[in-house]
């Protein structure tokens, strides 16, 4: 049973997910006390789950491919807990936990080994590429995540209601500091990430590469993260610019995502 | 043993009142041994607050009289202070003490200070022994109680003065305010209130101005912050993450003009604006900036009429929590004060028992050890036979019935003939407590 472990932190994360919106529509507050021991388990059960799929697949890169959405969920959660220790928010919850969950339950639901398109999937330029563009989404992720909740939180004063579950968001210099170090951090792993499947494509498809929508995708998301990371260092762009230009950014990335099933050069597992 | 409680309050009684019955905390613990030497007292507790004077004590018999010593121990006339005395019985006391503790009987409902002076006042009966079991169960529940409304509502969870209201969302926006600055322009109570306030908080260097300048001096000398000229106020109100205005200004000396030229210097930083001038120092267009946040008086007023209308939310969920500890305790004292007869009762019935034993072994001479069991088992079924029935109603007495628990245990006592001389009455009061625990 290859997928046991990952079907039971989809469960628990469905849980939590559960709890968190029922408290939320509820009007209540989402108690700590509930929600981190379930996405605690789940975290660990979806750890052990990628753990083994890298030892049966005997090789690390192989299991990178093959369970790529579980990978990339497991990396927000990594960054979740990170951002938890260092700032002891769990605001963020509300948009990780959703995407984990998607994440995880369409991973959990595919079947058999994967059959590799491309002979380049075995090639290690592959799987740094894949982990190191996965690093840079979670960075982007949490930025516009962190923007959204800035917005959020930023309204509330200017419109002088504060209280309800806003109430209970961190200081808008906690978010806007997450925001900017999740930038900064995410930013060379995006660009060494984008270099390595660069240096891959150049390699087997020679220049055609530069007209495939993936590509051109990830180049505009890549142009707008850059732009992003320097408005935002040079003259401090917060609030509502900040929470447009990283849901553009953001947007962008998942457009590049989602042309994977549109690129003729980015395919790696046969649908 | 009964509780019984006197008092005054900041709802009964004027601050004229109040004042003429506090009493200094160095000599609670003078009036508390006072109030030990009553007649029928045997334990008493005197708490005093700017809020409230109320006497505590646990009697032996409705007889005590609290009133008594009210009355000599401040040597007033009773008209003086009848009117505006409570008086708290049983149960009721439990309450009363539960409520007060929580915070719930406080002039601003959810204070944290009041917690303290009970345990306060608690700490110096006990030490001088004016506080003894009967109070300690008590008193050390009503913390407990406290404490488990505190953790499980949020009573004491927003701020509800101008003062504190403008600390909390000076950390909405900043965080910590360590390092901050803060610009007071004009000087007013409730701006330096605020920038107390702030400053308590960690807020770092502290700027001041007004349009005296020697005032704006000694406003400096007030605060140990440095003096900013009144025609500089423009050039360096954007250095200040927080400015606090309260000119007597005509019209607004803000505007948003000069928020676009602060936030543009300091870049796109936020920027706090407290307002507490009318007419107004701040126009509120300012608001519109992006990362310029303006409160004025009555944003702030309304910030702080919502916390108060969210604690008393709060204090309601808090009344069911001090509901049902009352009830608890109350049930847990009153099945306490059936055990002693219940403990002197077997003990008499055993008594009886070994009697009875030691002389029939006389008459039958050897006995095999089946029966030695035999009798042994015979006369422990008799006994536990006729003690159920007397052991059950009184629990049952205990728990349901208050009032007529007194009776029941009269009752039992003198129908089992179980008032003995006293020291053997002493030496079971021993086994009682060590039974207790």
């Amino acid at each position: 049973m290859p997928h046991l472990w990952l079907r039971v932190a989809v469960l628990f994360y469905g849980c939590a997910l559960l709890y968190a919106l029922g408290a939320l529509l509820g009007r209540k507050t989402v108690a700590r006390g509930v929600i981190l021991p379930i996405v605690g388990t789940a975290g660990v059960f979806h750890l052990v789950s990628v753990l083994e799929t890298v030892l049966a697949a005997d090789h690390f890169g192989v299991a990178v491919t093959y369970q790529y959405q579980s990978i990339l969920a497991l990396l927000l959660m990594i960054v979740f807990f990170i951002v938890l220790w260092r700032y002891r928010t769990t605001s963020h919850g509300i948009f990780v936990f959703p995407v984990v969950f998607l994440l995880t339950m369409t991973a959990a639901m595919e079947h058999g080994a994967p059959e590799l398109f491309s002979p380049l999937l075995r090639s290690s330029w592959t799987y740094s590429h894949i982990v190191l563009i996965f690093l840079g989404y979670a960075g982007l992720f949490f930025a516009f995540a962190s923007s959204l909740l800035y917005l959020v939180q930023e309204r509330s004063l200017k419109s002088k209601s504060v209280g309800g579950w806003i109430g209970l968001l961190p200081p808008l210099a906690v978010m806007d500091d997450i925001g900017l170090r999740s930038l900064i951090l995410g930013f060379p792993f995006m660009t060494l990430g984008l270099i390595a499947g660069s240096v891959l494509a150049q390699e087997s498809y020679g220049a055609v590469y530069f007209r495939d929508p993936k590509i051109v995708l990830s180049l505009l998301m890549w142009l707008v993260y850059m732009f992003l990371l320097f408005m935002r260092w040079m003259s401090g762009w917060r609030g509502r610019r900040a929470a447009v230009l990283s849901s553009v950014a953001f947007l962008s990335a998942t457009l590049a995502w989602a042309a994977n099933y549109v690129s003729a050069v980015h395919r790696f597992v046969e649908r | 043993m009964r509780y019984l409680l006197l008092g005054i309050n900041h709802k009964t009684a004027p601050v004229s009142v109040r004042e003429r019955l506090a009493i200094p905390e160095s000599r609670l613990p003078e009036a508390m041994r006072r109030l030990c030497e009553q007649p029928g007292v045997e334990e008493g507790l005197v708490l005093s607050t700017c809020n409230r004077v109320e006497v505590l004590a646990a009697v032996e018999s409705d007889s005590a009289d609290l009133r008594t010593f009210l009355q000599d121990y401040f040597a007033i006339a009773p008209e003086e202070f009848a009117s505006h005395l409570y008086e708290f019985r049983e149960h009721e006391v439990v309450r009363h003490l539960f409520r007060v503790a929580s915070s719930l009987d406080s002039m601003v409902v959810g204070e944290p200070q009041i917690l303290g002076q009970v345990k306060e006042a608690y700490a110096s009966g006990r030490s001088i022994g004016a506080v003894g079991g009967h109070l300690d169960a008590l008193l050390t529940r009503s913390f407990a109680v406290a404490k488990r409304v505190r953790t499980e509502t949020r009573i004491g969870s927003s701020s509800v003065s101008i003062a504190s209201v403008a600390v909390e969302l000076a950390k909405k926006i900043f965080g910590s305010l360590e390092g901050k600055s803060v610009f007071l322009v004009g000087a007013g109570k409730m701006s330096e209130l605020a920038a107390r306030h702030l400053m308590a908080q960690g807020a770092g260097s502290i700027f001041v101005s007004n349009r005296t300048y020697e005032r704006a001096e000694k406003l400096a000398q007030r605060f140990s912050a440095r003096v900013i000229r009144f025609d500089d106020l423009h050039e360096k109100a954007g250095e200040a993450d927080i400015v606090i205005t309260s000119t007597g200004a005509p019209h607004a000396i803000f505007r948003k003009e000069h928020g676009k030229q602060f936030l543009q210097r300091r870049k796109n930083s936020p920027m706090f604006f407290i307002d507490i001038a009318v007419p107004r120092d701040v126009a509120p267009e300012m608001n519109e900036l992006d990362g310029i946040f303006v409160y004025d008086i009555d944003d702030l007023q309304s910030v702080v009429t919502s916390h108060v209308a969210d604690r008393q939310r709060e204090a309601r969920c808090a009344e069911e929590i001090v509901e049902a500890e009352v009830i608890r305790f109350t049930e847990r004292i009153r099945t306490r004060e059936v055990v002693p007869t219940i403990i002197s009762l077997q003990e008499q019935l055993e008594t009886i028992r070994q009697a009875e034993i030691d002389k029939v072994r006389g008459r039958l001479g050897e006995l095999t050890p089946e029966q030695e069991m035999a009798i042994e088992a015979l006369s422990k079924g008799i006994v536990n036979k006729v003690l159920h029935a007397p052991i059950s109603t009184l629990k049952s007495v205990a728990k349901a019935k208050a009032r007529e628990t007194t009776t029941v245990i009269e009752l039992v006592r003198r129908m089992f003939n179980l008032d003995r001389p006293k020291e053997d009455a002493d030496k079971e009061q021993e086994k009682t407590t060590e039974v207790e625990r």
